[in-house]
């Protein structure tokens, strides 16, 4: 069991959490990840680490809820438990000294894109993140980017906030104004990586992106997570989770996302049922809703 | 009750186990064998001529002595049979229902030379259940405790039988599980309808009650490294990760939606209990009405066929690129897979799976196979009919076809060797590995095979660490 030590939401649907895992706080490295498992019969979901606290043993995950078990999990608060945590999985982030850095997020993305620039602006990189999202809501995590970020540049699609647009206009900006970029990190939806992955080709800039397949055990195992990269399968867990880029096959990886659609819906409902019942139950014993 | 001669004992014929209905145990997970009466346990053990040199204890890797139980078996003393087995195998519950018999002890059985072997396997599951039902497990002695620590990477069938060794011989024991879950293969890969998981449990409480440690979500190399267990205060460790890295075919169309490895399957219906979905979270794909392929003709190609078959397909087939004799699978597995209605296309080898335009598996095209010159493994080797290439429609497909070596403490030991394949290289006497303190067995060692030889190996090295450590 691993105890929520706090617990705060970043926007309507993302929440912060900071869970006790003294062994795993310690040994993460920018890039990996956990399994959570938040209780018996539930399902095994992976979440890249965003940050650790070796003083206090903690790890810290940021979560948006989207499907059954993410939003079960952004309902927990500070002090409650969770089942299983299991990590540090995966390979860590490449990181060594590229020259200028930019670290892109999208939405939630922002979380699994700032512990590798951390590591890249400890690295000695110059540091620029473009953190972008729907609305000005959306755009998570920009204080402490601006700690370990030379440059940083909020975006929103609908202006709000920051650069009106895309994070990928922004980046072209960047690019055409001269910029010398050497390095770029992309993180958030499969639309976002793919179309940074295609404004960084032509100039040849190494591009890496964290993929976010469906998986199950996360060690290589079941191969669930398996991804074309390269024209050739990889199994995220272990080869990964971060790649090339200009060599992902964006199509297939959206695709296979998919497989549990249906599935993802009916637990949704399913779950939204059980809570409906639940605050029923909770109404009929309160003295209040008593007819 | 009087002596039988040799002659009558010949003359009892084996007995049945009941089984579930094929019908019935087809549409549900409950186990299929049901276990011999008391009555039909007694009949079976007085078929047994009791050799004076018992050739079936020469096919057991763990050397369980066969005779002896089974003569207390005649006698009705069950559970002193249970402590017999026991002086060997600390599992027989597991053992008696996933040990190939009929290639180990069963095949060597003098009364099979003319009649039909005494049924070694299913008295040995009796003994197990009945001691286990009536009794409760009983705890073994322990020796007095000796101090030293010892870690066990893995929980499945080596580990267990290592630390069951270990802990008795008065050494402290931790055993790393990489899942939420303890007993490794015997809960992700082998469903339940042939291994109620509640048995895997109970033999587990046993270790803990034993004082066994468990450390669940800790993957070694990642959570801790060896060399780290080695630093902080273990003496020795003994590595039992299994195999755990599934092939695939590498043909066209693998990565389509729809198409499994058998690992992924049958953990999603086994471990994270799918078929109970959505009471349980981890869903599968809805096979309800649809047709199922499985390629690979080893147990768990079977497991997977019978598990879709479970789930609701309408039709269920392994495809096989041999013919029925070379199936690595047990034979009780097939008739067992044949009596549930599953299909069997043999001499067959997928060539390219293709899918809709959405990327959903829909067909796959084989290709007819013939069997030419046996092989390395001494199987005839299955060679292609040209021009033979037809498709069927499959909605899900499951790859059954092997493990290769998992990559994460070859990755995180740099002074551990392998052999190309990624297995552990060990002294096969005593599975010490190339570093100090530091062994190895099971599924890791010797590439994908059988429960009962991933206990041999568990207390083969049990035996050769308590002589490390003294």
């Amino acid at each position: 069991m691993h105890k929520i030590v706090s617990a705060e939401f970043l926007a309507s649907n993302i929440k912060k959490f900071e869970i006790e895992a003294p062994k795993i706080a310690f040994k993460r490295k920018a890039g990996q990840f956990v399994i959570l498992r938040l209780k018996e019969g539930g399902e095994r979901i992976p979440l890249t680490i965003a940050d650790s606290n070796h003083g206090k043993g903690t790890i810290t995950i940021i979560v948006q809820g989207i499907g059954k078990t993410t939003m079960e999990l952004i309902s927990l608060k500070t002090g409650d438990l969770i089942q299983d945590v299991v990590g540090p999985l995966g390979k860590p982030s490449h990181i060594k000294k590229f020259g200028t850095a930019v670290s892109i997020g999208g939405g939630v993305g922002t979380a699994i894109a700032y512990p590798t620039a951390v590591a890249l602006k400890e690295a000695g990189n110059e540091t620029i993140s473009i953190i972008g999202g729907r609305t000005k809501e959306f755009v998570i995590l920009e204080d402490e980017m601006k700690k370990v970020c030379d440059e940083v540049y909020p975006a929103t699609d609908d202006g709000s906030y920051g650069y009106h647009g895309f994070v990928t206009q922004k980046l072209k900006d960047l690019i055409d104004s001269g910029k010398k970029i050497d390095f770029v990190l992309a993180i958030g939806p499969i639309p976002m990586m793919k179309a940074v992955a295609e404004v960084t080709r032509p100039y040849g800039i190494q591009t890496v992106v964290s993929l976010n397949p469906v998986m199950v055990d996360g060690t290589g195992m079941c191969g669930g997570c398996r991804a074309t990269v390269d024209n050739k399968t990889v199994f995220v867990c272990v080869d990964g989770p971060e790649f090339d880029a200009h060599k992902v096959d964006f199509e297939t990886l959206a695709r296979r996302n998919k497989t549990y659609g249906v599935f993802e819906k009916e637990a949704l409902d399913h779950y939204c049922n059980i809570d409906k019942e639940f605050q029923k139950g909770l109404n009929r014993n309160n003295p209040a809703f008593a007819g | 009750m009087e002596k039988l001669s040799n002659k009558e004992r010949m003359k009892i014929p084996r007995q049945v186990m009941p089984e579930q209905d094929s019908l019935v145990r087809s549409r549900n997970f409950e186990e299929v064998n049901l276990g011999f009466t008391e009555e039909l346990a007694v009949l079976e053990a007085e078929r047994c001529i009791q050799c004076p040199k018992p050739t079936c204890v020469a096919g057991c890797p763990v050397g369980v002595k066969i005779g002896e139980f089974i003569q207390l078996v005649s006698e009705r003393k069950f559970v002193e049979a249970a402590a017999k087995i026991k002086e060997d195998n600390m599992l027989p519950a597991i053992c008696g229902r996933v040990c190939p018999q009929e290639e180990q002890c069963e095949v060597k059985c003098v009364v099979g030379k003319k009649n039909e072997p005494v049924a070694i396997g299913r008295l040995e599951r009796f003994v197990a259940d009945y001691e286990r039902e009536k009794f409760g497990l009983r705890k073994p002695e322990l020796k007095t405790k000796t101090g030293k620590k010892v870690a066990i990477v893995g929980s499945g069938p080596a580990g267990l039988s290592c630390a069951a060794d270990l802990i008795q011989m008065g050494h402290d024991v931790t055993v790393f599980e990489a899942l939420h879950e303890l007993g490794g293969v015997l809960v992700y890969g082998i469903p339940q309808f042939r291994l109620p998981k509640e048995i895997v449990k109970t033999e587990i409480d046993v270790l803990k009650e034993l004082g066994v440690e468990f450390k669940p979500n800790s993957v070694i190399g990642f959570t801790d490294t060896l060399d780290e267990l080695l630093k902080n205060g273990y003496d020795a460790a003994f590595i039992a990760v299994g195999a755990g890295l599934p092939y695939f075919l590498n043909i066209e169309g693998e990565n389509l939606n729809g198409v499994y490895s058998s690992n992924e399957f049958l953990t999603r219906v086994n471990l994270m209990k799918a078929y109970k979905f959505p009471d349980y979270d981890t869903p599968v794909f809805n096979v309800k009405d649809k047709n199922v392929a499985v390629f690979g003709g080893g147990n768990t190609a079977m497991d997977a066929v019978r598990t879709s078959k479970r789930l609701g397909a309408k039709n269920a087939f392994i495809i096989y690129r041999r013919s029925e004799i070379e199936m690595p699978a047990r034979k009780e597995e097939v008739h067992h897979a044949k009596q549930e209605g599953i299909e069997f296309i043999l001499l067959s080898n997928p060539t390219k799976f293709s899918g809709t335009k959405g990327g959903w598996l829909k067909g796959v095209e084989l290709q007819k196979m013939e069997l030419g010159e046996p092989d390395a493994s001494g199987r005839r080797r299955p060679v292609p009919v040209k021009g033979s290439e037809y498709t069927i429609d499959i909605d899900m497909a499951v790859i059954a076809i092997g493990n290769g070596s998992n990559p994460i403490i070859q990755k995180t030991t740099p002074d551990l060797q392998f052999n190309k394949w990624g297995n552990i290289l060990v002294n096969e006497e005593t599975m010490e590995t190339s570093k100090n303190g530091v062994f190895a067995g099971g599924d890791i060692v010797t590439g994908g095979a059988t429960v009962i030889l991933a206990m041999g190996a568990g207390r083969k090295a049990a035996k050769a660490i308590d002589e490390y450590l003294n």
